[in-house]
């Protein structure tokens, strides 16, 4: 791609990416596409970019666009990305949610918003999960979407290979939590049920199980222009609870993006919604003055 | 500097983890055996032990057992790092006192993953 071969194929396929999806392609990342498409096409019969254009615009074949589509998202994830800021998750964000809970309200709604093949989201549910004398009569709902059909459905399945179990994941996580078949280190359904996985676009209407106490939108929307990002963010904050947190991806920031999400008060590192400001803060900043 | 141990009679496989150790700004020693790698840290303890599963001379699981015998108080970091694969051998691994598994082949990623869990990198 490179030597500028397809060109004009690659505007095309970029342009239908962010039309169906919103996100988009950088001019550094293009190299990837002929890559991402190469099974598309061979399962095709296929033989150039140009040609794989050519059969979209004569739509003959419906399904082709979705297939496409979906080869072009970037689904790479693993689990426990960035352990650091997951351990904050829990350690602050959760056990607050928690303490405030006491003998109140004791439920607690999750979204993980773009979450790909799924391993984000087993790790919340795994931490959680870890603890169960901690969350002994709480009602937890974990929802986690994506736009991508087949990410979905890999997701809901919760079988991995075995490069893919091993990135991020803990061996005592790994025996506790996954048997291992001859399809691969399958999660076990104990964790599987206690996750609503979706296929959701973040461009649409917001998830149903909403508001959320915590939201996890992480790598997602670096694959978004700048004004379909505010728009991103702008829905990201109508689906937090008041007082609800918004966990990005570690390159990720709100600040020069958007006016509703802006940086905790209360959580280095997490966001919430602006509007929060206005109102008391339900428990002891955990963040110094000095910080 | 972290220091890491690479244990494997394979030349290529510490050739390549020695590349992926340093990228990660570890120091790098080697052992082709068990019982060299006991000399080794006998010598000078690293911060944690890349350790094969199956060795000439001395196993893995031998080596892991005569290090927990020497009762050091600044007993390295063990991770496993080999191509059994079973659960039954992960499982066996944390009952003899290991502290992770990677399972060959790996990347770069997989690795750092691992030595960040144990508290190393």
């Amino acid at each position: 791609m490179t030597d500028g071969r397809h060109e004009g194929a690659c505007r095309v396929l970029v342009g239908l990416l962010e039309a169906r999806t919103g996100q988009t392609i950088s001019p550094g990342r293009i190299w990837r596409i002929e890559t991402a498409l190469r099974p598309v096409m061979r399962n095709h019969g296929i033989d150039t970019l140009d040609l794989l254009v050519g059969a979209l615009l004569a739509a003959k074949d419906k399904r082709l666009v979705g297939e496409v589509v979906d080869a072009l998202l970037n689904n790479e994830s693993y689990f426990f990305r960035d352990h650091v800021a997951f351990d904050a998750l829990n350690d602050e964000v959760f056990e607050d949610i928690r303490t405030r809970g006491g003998d109140g309200r004791r439920t607690m709604s999750i979204w993980l918003a773009g979450c790909s093949t799924g391993q984000e989201a087993y790790s919340i549910a795994m931490m959680l999960a870890d603890a169960p004398h901690k969350w002994r009569g709480w009602n937890i709902r974990m929802v986690a979407t994506d736009i991508s059909g087949n990410a979905i459905a890999r997701a809901r399945a919760g079988c991995y290979s075995q490069f893919e179990i091993q990135r991020g994941l803990s061996m005592t996580r790994m025996v506790r939590w996954f048997d291992q078949t001859p399809a691969g280190w399958q999660v076990k359904d104990e964790l599987r049920g206690r996750i609503d996985f979706r296929e959701h676009s973040l461009l649409g209407d917001l998830p149903p199980s909403g508001p959320f106490d915590v939201v996890l939108c992480r790598n997602v929307l670096l694959y978004f222009a700048a004004p379909v990002r505010r728009d991103v963010f702008a829905r990201l904050h109508d689906a937090l609870a008041p007082q609800g947190v918004l966990m990005l991806g570690a390159g990720e920031t709100t600040m020069g993006q958007t006016d509703v999400l802006v940086p905790s008060r209360h959580y280095r590192g997490f966001y919430g919604r602006s509007d929060d400001r206005a109102s008391a803060p339900r428990h002891a900043p955990r963040i110094s003055a000095g910080a | 500097m972290k220091s890491c141990l690479v244990v494997d009679d394979s030349k290529v496989i510490r050739k390549v983890a020695r590349h992926i150790l340093e990228s990660l700004q570890f120091s790098v020693a080697e052992a082709c055996d068990g019982q060299e790698a006991l000399n080794a840290c006998r010598a000078a303890v690293p911060d944690v032990v890349l350790l094969d599963w199956n060795m000439p001379v001395m196993s893995g699981m031998e080596f892991l057992q005569a290090l927990n015998d020497l009762k050091m108080a600044n007993r390295p970091k063990v991770v496993f790092c080999t191509t059994e694969n079973g659960i039954g051998h992960i499982r066996a691994a944390i009952d003899a006192g290991a502290d992770e598994y990677v399972m060959k082949p790996f990347d770069r990623d997989t690795l750092e993953g691992k030595l960040q869990l144990v508290g190393v990198a």
